[in-house]
């Protein structure tokens, strides 16, 4: 008996370590100044995976969506012990919503081929909807468990979990292929591990090496040629160096697996922005403001003199 | 049918009563309607069920769409999801809510993946009005307004469905306001065949376990709240000691639950429960906007936190800038002394 998980993971911006860094004078939050983290709901996800392979043997292999500084989830993922990582990336993809992102997620797991499990965080702590998994389920034609915060029993006819409900839990049992949503009580992840790190370390995505040769050339762009002769070299230049770099990390397999629309083959208008039915009209930043507020000391004092203030506007008493 | 019904809920059971969710989201619906000039429909599901459906006309619901079946006695996602997505294909309503708990926070993603419909999860506001598309000029007339904090709270956001339908949302238990029940309302009841496939039960429900809910945060005069700064579980003994002293109950904020000081009945905030008390107490509660998003209706708000510069502090009506493990002890000294 062996398992094939499929992990889906998302690089995420890190809302929960706030540094004054990522504060702008107006009060408002610099969300590019926001380290980007393994969500950690999806990092619970990998562990599941990883421990079901640990246990029974099998395969994971982990699909992220997203722009190109995604790929260092992938390695993430590979320093952990995933098998295989896949970077979901491509212009085309920008602007997905639950559903684009759902849909475009269900095709690279259909591009994986067959699989027991697919496995993903219960939610993502930046936009917190908990919606693609149940999405990528339903795409799939998949059961779905959501909110899984105990796995009690795997065997090749099935899964027997608990998933959160309201003050409580409930147990389920799904029969083989099963999507599920993990929760952070479901197990404790393990760290990347050394050896795995100086492996991979210098592994990169296509997208990745294509950066990269940008930035070094950037210092040879200008000189004393014309500006547009020079421009014209420079492309040239960049895609032969990114073409040999490519070639390189591929002899010596580091080079990591880089997907777009038409690898998962997605129709485009479901991808994206135009496969996204929900739009955002507007947003405010949270400028926190003022109200007409009291400060008391914490002293004896100051104290007995904000208890008498509540006692006094019937609040205590 | 009376009336045409473009807005609709769709309806949750617990045991053998109606979710409070749903009758909170039913007296909203009926707020949406009016502006539509439209009526509410509630989509019940279930075994034997039919019972339920006078409460849900008396809070607002003018038409109730009733699935009965022996196998759908437990909620389970992928048979309620495909009723629900050939009621909705068949009906074309307009808005669509659903309470964002831990069946609807399963149940309506799977319904909008069927359909193709877009979804925004766990909404503090819902509002119509017309929306211009700045691309292509074109004016979208009352259409759904969905309020949601996003990014961790540092922003809020505002998203509407253009050229989607239905407009569908999740709502929390407790944001929205419950009206009076009116037990002479009328309503009609219509009977939806169910049909479905035996793909459709891959998963069985084998327990449910549920423990009576000790915590009442919603029903609270006085809610006591610690955060990440209490440090640890052992400290949040203070916080049940300040609460009891003050008659209140106990909440958290999610960073103290994520940190295992309070189990998540406890928690205050978008994700949480949302409370209004006259008094709120946030002891080292930074106060992100979620979790403002939940307590900030509270009557009066005292902030202790050793962060003059918290978030939470703006809003705070009563601020001690200080250590909690040495203010509270003084606080209970001082209200024992006031002889209350």
């Amino acid at each position: 008996m062996s398992f094939r998980s499929i992990v889906l993971a998302k690089q995420v911006p890190d809302t929960k370590n706030l540094t004054a860094r990522a504060m702008k004078p107006d009060g408002t939050v610099n969300r590019a100044a926001l380290p980007a983290i393994f969500n950690p709901h999806d990092l619970n996800a990998l562990e599941l995976g990883l421990s079901l392979s640990d246990e029974f043997g099998g395969e994971v292999i982990l699909i992220t969506m997203g722009p190109w500084m995604a790929a260092e989830l992938v390695r993430e993922a590979l320093y952990r012990g995933a098998d295989e990582a896949v970077l979901l990336t491509d212009r085309r993809f920008a602007g997905s919503d639950t559903l684009a992102t759902s849909y475009a997620l269900a095709q690279a797991v259909r591009k994986v081929g067959e699989f027991d499990f697919v496995l993903c965080g219960s939610q993502a702590i930046d936009g917190d909807t908990a919606q693609v998994g149940p999405q990528v389920a339903e795409k799939l034609g998949l059961p779905q468990l959501t909110f899984v915060q105990e796995i009690e029993e795997v065997t090749e006819a099935g899964i027997v979990v608990k998933r959160t409900i309201e003050n409580g839990y409930e147990r389920l049992r799904s029969r083989l292929p099963v999507l599920l949503t993990v929760t952070s009580e479901v197990n404790i992840p393990r760290p990347p591990r050394a050896k795995l790190i100086m492996q991979y370390k210098k592994a990169r995505a296509p997208v990745e090496v294509r950066i990269e040769v940008e930035r070094e050339l950037e210092d040879y762009s200008g000189g004393d040629r014309p500006i547009r002769a020079a421009c014209i070299g420079r492309e040239e230049v960049i895609a032969k160096k990114t073409e040999e770099k490519i070639a390189a990390l591929r002899a010596k397999g580091l080079l990591l697996n880089e997907w777009d629309v038409d690898r998962v083959e997605a129709e485009e208008l479901r991808c994206g922005f135009a496969g996204s039915p929900t739009k955002v009209r507007k947003t405010e930043s949270v400028v926190l403001r003022a109200r007409v507020s009291k400060t008391y000391e914490p002293t004896a004092e100051g104290l007995k003199a904000l208890v008498e203030e509540l006692v006094q506007s019937r609040i205590l008493g | 049918m009376p009336h045409p019904t473009k807005v609709w809920v769709v309806a949750e059971t617990t045991g053998s009563k109606l979710s409070e969710v749903t009758l909170e989201l039913l007296s909203k619906a009926a707020e949406l309607a009016r502006k539509l000039k439209t009526g509410v429909a509630a989509v019940l599901i279930g075994d034997s069920v039919e019972p339920l459906a006078a409460e849900l006309i008396a809070y607002g619901a003018d038409v109730i769409f009733l699935s009965e079946d022996k196998r759908l006695k437990d909620y389970l996602a992928a048979p309620y999801a495909r009723v629900i997505a050939r009621l909705l294909t068949e009906e074309k309503p307009e808005i669509v809510l659903y309470g964002a708990t831990s069946a609807g926070r399963d149940l309506a993603p799977r319904v909008a993946s069927e359909i193709r419909a877009g979804l925004t999860a766990d909404c503090t506001d819902l509002k119509i009005g017309d929306h211009k598309d700045l691309k292509s000029g074109k004016v979208y007339r009352k259409i759904l307004f969905q309020v949601r904090p996003a990014f961790g709270g540092n922003i809020i956001a505002t998203i509407v469905n253009l050229d989607h339908r239905p407009q569908m949302s999740t709502v929390r238990e407790g944001v929205m306001r419950m009206s009076q029940p009116d037990p002479k309302r009328r309503g009609e009841v219509i009977k939806v065949p169910v049909e479905l496939s035996p793909e459709d039960f891959l998963v069985e429900v084998l327990e449910r376990v549920k423990a009576e809910r000790r915590v009442n945060l919603k029903g609270a005069d006085i809610i006591v709240s610690g955060g990440a700064g209490v440090g640890s579980r052992e400290n949040f003994g203070l916080i049940h000691e300040f609460a009891e002293v003050l008659g209140g109950e106990v909440g958290a904020s999610r960073a103290a639950v994520d940190a295992g000081f309070i189990s998540r009945e406890h928690q205050v905030g978008q994700t949480g429960t949302t409370v209004r008390p006259k008094l709120y107490v946030a002891c080292g509660i930074s106060g992100s906007v979620q979790h403002q998003a939940g307590m900030c209706e509270a009557g009066k708000i005292l902030a202790i936190n050793t962060d003059p510069d918290a978030p939470v502090m703006s809003i705070a009506h009563y601020k001690i800038v200080g250590d909690l493990s040495e203010v509270i002890p003084r606080l209970i000294k001082a209200h024992k002394a006031s002889g209350r």
